[in-house]
């Protein structure tokens, strides 16, 4: 019982609080805005607690199984989803729903912390639906829009689509090896063609979580459509969860066949770094931008997931934590940009600097970040990413990976000069900031400044593997 | 002498830019980090006199280490040797000239200097670091700097030429990052660190493949032909520090990581590319040369003649003799101090006549004789004129390079002498047609230089004079660095 308390905590945590607010919404309700307080207060325990408390070991015969670096993984979602709470609260605010949306939000992230403690592919698969389901309902919550709906529509059929694809590997691997338990997987595999097919079934579900290309169709639409919480959700959260596990997957289970899936890891991330670049040249919406240059960072991950070490684990969960900051903060900036103006196109942002510098250094920090470039957390993230890749000794994909780096600076520094440099007789006005947003915004702009250069906390990471 | 200290001053001169008020503040808070800095170049160069006086042979001198990224064997490595301290003196000289000019800028004046500081930032940070991870990390805090001041404070088509220059010093960096990621492999020490890899023999194969990487990468910023087309663009639509910056101590970053980085540490390599790095480094200088004669823009004969100008240190680097290293790294003090100082003067007369077209004035001398003055002395001093330090460094650029006895190199060698001619007449004509005959009409109310400006141009030409008077000074501190190189190039 006590084992089930520790074990478990995380996931006991984020259902106490769900319960929380089914209760406080079916009493009385609170305002809005003493509401909105109220989550972002119980998100932050929430956040602290994952740090106390915890314990490795498994539950269930093998289902559940939970590390320390699990449980730093369980943090960095939380610490997401903690800033989302703080970044979007314009909308919140207006936002009939809140509660419910939280409801939604929190049992998205229960599956995904399901998700990284699975340790059986049955686990997994009710994780990952727990994960998504919620998550196109949230992508339904502008419910006044059209265009939300449909993303809610797209992003269902195609996650259901995974889904079937994902059952069907699942059924191949238990009929090839006749277990479905991640620990007696590895002894069984030996690389069968029939066990190959499983893995590239496996693979594509991955793939479409993730966005990988040529699965990656789905996401610039539904990102677009959606309201920007849930797009900063979808590209952070989503990502930074079926990242972990889809490594953890290839790392422990997969590991006898790490040849086969070496090639496939390596071709996939040049693909996914070539054309989730070349798409975000010509975006003119800032979502659909970010949209494609999250498939071009996603490209990166799987360029660290291929080097198939200690480092690469390492490096994908730092570039992670890293990616948390610097992607909701460019989100946190155009939704501060969107709820007030109702802009969300880059031209938009012509002359920002003249009326909003705070917001305007913020996103250059971002975007920095993003482009990898110094003394921002990015280029740390990044280069780990190409150090870790370059250890099994492959220059060519080196070499694309790098010149992929000046591709997406263009775009990025299309943003930033749209921001700075072009002149905007009619710039957006003055933007007031909600106080919790502002709070997100420097709390990311800390995170993309301090991870780079505090060079222990990649030890920190490093010690867990 | 703590070697830190060249970070943390310009990490505190740039939070002070950011926290003081008003404009007039910032500009003072710049000037004293840029003065301090300027001090604590000094103290450098004398704490290193003094340190070798002693007899302390070390290669590397005041050295630190802190451990940083411990699992990737990274760590914040400095030291300096005589080959840095030249290039620190020639930073302190530029950045605080550069400081100087630009006191009548009111565009976003904190912005300014705040940029100008973080690039004189990395460049410090750049030439002490001793670690190829934290030399990198610095090579591209650089870049982002220039990109800001060309596209906000330029003039042109400013956009376009900070794209251009962002992405494709950028794209250089790339190349670097590859190749020393290529390096790292391939020792068995997995280390970045300078002199442990210097220790190291890394294998033929993996030096075929890196030396081209890292020696294109850096030469990318130090205007190696073909990838010199965003020298022009950058240079001549930058705002005037932001034009001294670039050309007098960005191009140096490159010539020195194609020295001390790509030569020093796979020297087979460089062996057997160098007949390519002469070939190329000949077509930039004559190339250069003759593009300038067809300049009518005054910032665009200079930045082509720069192009020019650093195709000598890329000479002095392919010809691999102590001597011509030697003058490489004294062409890079020599120009980087010239052509900041050109770029100063063509900033100033630009402010008063509103033109750079050549065609566009004449008879200046008249109105301004201190800024034409300067203009003479500078343009003196690129076309070679002994007693100045354009004559000094390429002089022993030439000396060093003829020391090979074949032919190739001596073609080569005559090759290059021959564009000084061409230098000769761009310049000449140029100063000439701005300085002299009557005056243009509407020039007459313009007034002489400012108490900055002709403090900034005086401490420049101090430099210049320095060298070109007394260069063995400069020389002994240089050559030893040099040495060092050849003896890992002779075993």
């Amino acid at each position: 019982m006590n084992d089930f308390l520790t074990l478990m905590k995380p996931e006991l945590v984020i259902t106490g609080i769900i319960f929380l607010l089914l209760f406080i919404k079916l009493g009385k309700g609170l305002k809005n805005e003493t509401m909105l307080l109220v989550i972002q207060v119980l998100l932050l325990l929430n956040f602290l607690a994952g740090f106390f408390f915890n314990a490795e070991g498994t539950l269930f015969d093998g289902m559940y199984l939970t590390t320390n670096m699990i449980v730093l993984q369980k943090n960095i979602l939380s610490l997401g989803v903690y800033l989302i709470s703080l970044l979007f609260a314009d909308w919140f605010k207006k936002s009939e729903h809140m509660p419910e949306f939280f409801m939604l939000m929190l049992s998205a992230l229960l599956g995904m912390f399901f998700l990284i403690s699975s340790g059986n592919l049955l686990m997994f698969f009710l994780a990952l639906e727990l994960s998504t389901i919620p998550v196109a309902a949230m992508a339904n919550f502008d419910l006044d829009k059209k265009r939300s709906s449909e993303a809610a529509m797209k992003m269902i059929l195609s996650s259901a689509f995974s889904s079937g694809i994902l059952l069907f590997g699942i059924s191949l691997i238990y009929g090839a090896t006749g277990t479905i338990s991640f620990a007696e997987l590895p002894q069984q595999l030996n690389g069968s063609p029939l066990q190959i097919l499983a893995l590239i079934f496996l693979f594509s579900a991955f793939a479409f979580k993730l966005s990988i290309v040529p699965f990656h169709l789905w996401t610039a639409d539904v990102y677009e459509g959606s309201p920007m919480a849930v797009t900063s959700f979808l590209s952070v959260i989503s990502k930074g969860a079926v990242a972990f596990i889809f490594m953890a997957t290839l790392y422990k289970v997969f590991q006898p066949m790490h040849a086969i899936w070496y090639n496939l890891v390596m071709i996939l991330s040049i693909a996914t770094m070539i054309i989730g670049n070349l798409f975000a040249l010509r975006q003119q919406n800032i979502k659909r931008f970010l949209a494609f240059s999250s498939i071009a960072q996603v490209g990166f991950i799987l360029l660290g997931i291929s080097s198939n070490s200690i480092q690469g684990t390492t490096s994908v969960v730092y570039f992670i934590l890293i990616y948390v900051f610097s992607n909701l903060a460019a989100f946190g900036v155009a939704a501060a940009i969107a709820a007030k103006a109702g802009r969300e196109n880059i031209d938009d942002y012509k002359g920002l600097y003249q009326t909003n510098p705070f917001l305007s250094w913020v996103l250059a920090l971002a975007l920095f970040s993003l482009a990898g470039i110094p003394p921002t957390a990015g280029f740390f993230g990044k280069l780990f990413l190409l150090t870790a890749g370059a250890s099994k000794g492959s220059y060519l994909f080196i070499i694309i990976a790098a010149l992929n780096m000046i591709i997406s600076l263009y775009y990025y520094l299309r943003v930033i000069r749209s921001v700075f440099m072009d002149k905007n007789d009619e710039p957006l006005d003055k933007i007031k900031i909600e106080p919790s947003a502002k709070l997100g915004l420097m709390i990311c702009a800390a995170g993309i400044v301090l991870v780079g250069l505090l060079s222990w906390i990649y030890d920190y990471i490093q010690n867990l593997v | 002498m703590n070697l830190s200290l060249l970070i943390l001053l310009p990490l505190l001169t740039a939070v002070a830019v950011l926290l003081v008020r008003n404009a007039k503040q910032v500009k003072v808070a710049a000037l004293a980090g840029a003065t301090a800095q300027f001090v604590l170049a000094f103290v450098l160069l004398f704490a290193y006199y003094k340190e070798r006086a002693t007899g302390n042979a070390a290669q590397m001198l005041f050295e630190q280490r802190y451990n940083w990224f411990p699992s990737w064997h990274i760590s914040f490595h400095l030291g300096v040797d005589g080959i840095s301290v030249a290039m620190i003196l020639l930073t302190a000289f530029v950045v605080i000239a550069g400081v100087l000019v630009s006191w009548n800028v009111t565009k976003m004046t904190k912005e300014f200097y705040f940029l100008l500081i973080l690039l004189s930032l990395g460049a410090y940070g750049f030439f002490i670091s001793l670690d190829l991870f934290i030399l990198f990390f610095f090579l591209e805090i650089a870049v982002i700097p220039k990109y800001l001041l060309i596209g906000i404070w330029g003039s042109g088509k400013k956009e376009y030429a900070a794209n251009k220059l962002a992405l494709m010093l950028m794209g250089g960096s790339a190349l670097v990052l590859v190749g020393l990621l290529g390096v790292y492999f391939s020792n068995s020490a997995q280390s970045f660190d300078l002199l442990q890899l210097s220790q190291l023999n890394i294998p033929i194969q993996t030096q075929m493949i890196c030396f081209p990487l890292l020696f294109v990468g850096f030469g990318v910023f130090t205007a190696l032909f073909p990838l010199h087309t965003w020298v022009p663009d950058g240079h001549s639509s930058a705002p005037t520090a932001g034009s001294m910056f670039l050309a007098g101590i960005s191009m140096k970053l490159g010539g020195y990581g194609c020295l001390r980085v790509a030569t020093y540490i796979m020297p087979e390599g460089a062996k057997e590319y160098a007949t390519i790095i002469i070939v190329l480094s000949v077509i930039a200088i004559l190339y250069g040369a003759f593009a300038t004669m067809m300049q009518k823009d005054l910032k665009y004969i200079n930045a082509y003649s720069s192009v020019s100008h650093c195709g000598f240190v890329l000479l002095g680097i392919g010809m691999l003799t102590k001597t011509s290293m030697t003058g490489a790294v004294m062409q890079m003090v020599s120009h980087g101090l010239m052509t900041a100082l050109f770029f100063a003067v063509i900033g100033m007369i630009y402010e008063r006549t509103h033109t750079r077209q050549v065609s566009e004035m004449s008879g200046l001398l008249k109105r301004m004789p201190f800024i034409i003055t300067v203009l003479f002395i500078v343009g003196l001093c690129s076309l070679g004129l002994p007693g100045l330090s354009g004559f000094v460094a390429e002089m022993t650029v030439f000396m060093g390079s003829w020391q090979h006895p074949d032919a190739f190199r001596r073609v080569a060698t005559i090759l290059a002498c021959l564009s000084i001619v061409v230098t000769a007449v761009y310049i000449l004509r140029a100063v000439t047609k701005t300085a002299m005959g009557p005056l243009t009409a509407g020039f007459e109310e313009l007034k002489d230089a400012t108490w900055n400006e002709k403090l900034a141009a005086l401490i420049l030409i101090a430099g210049i004079i320095a060298i070109g008077v007394a260069p063995f000074w400069l020389n002994d501190l240089v050559s030893p660095g040099a040495e060092v190189i050849m003896q890992k190039l002779s075993r």
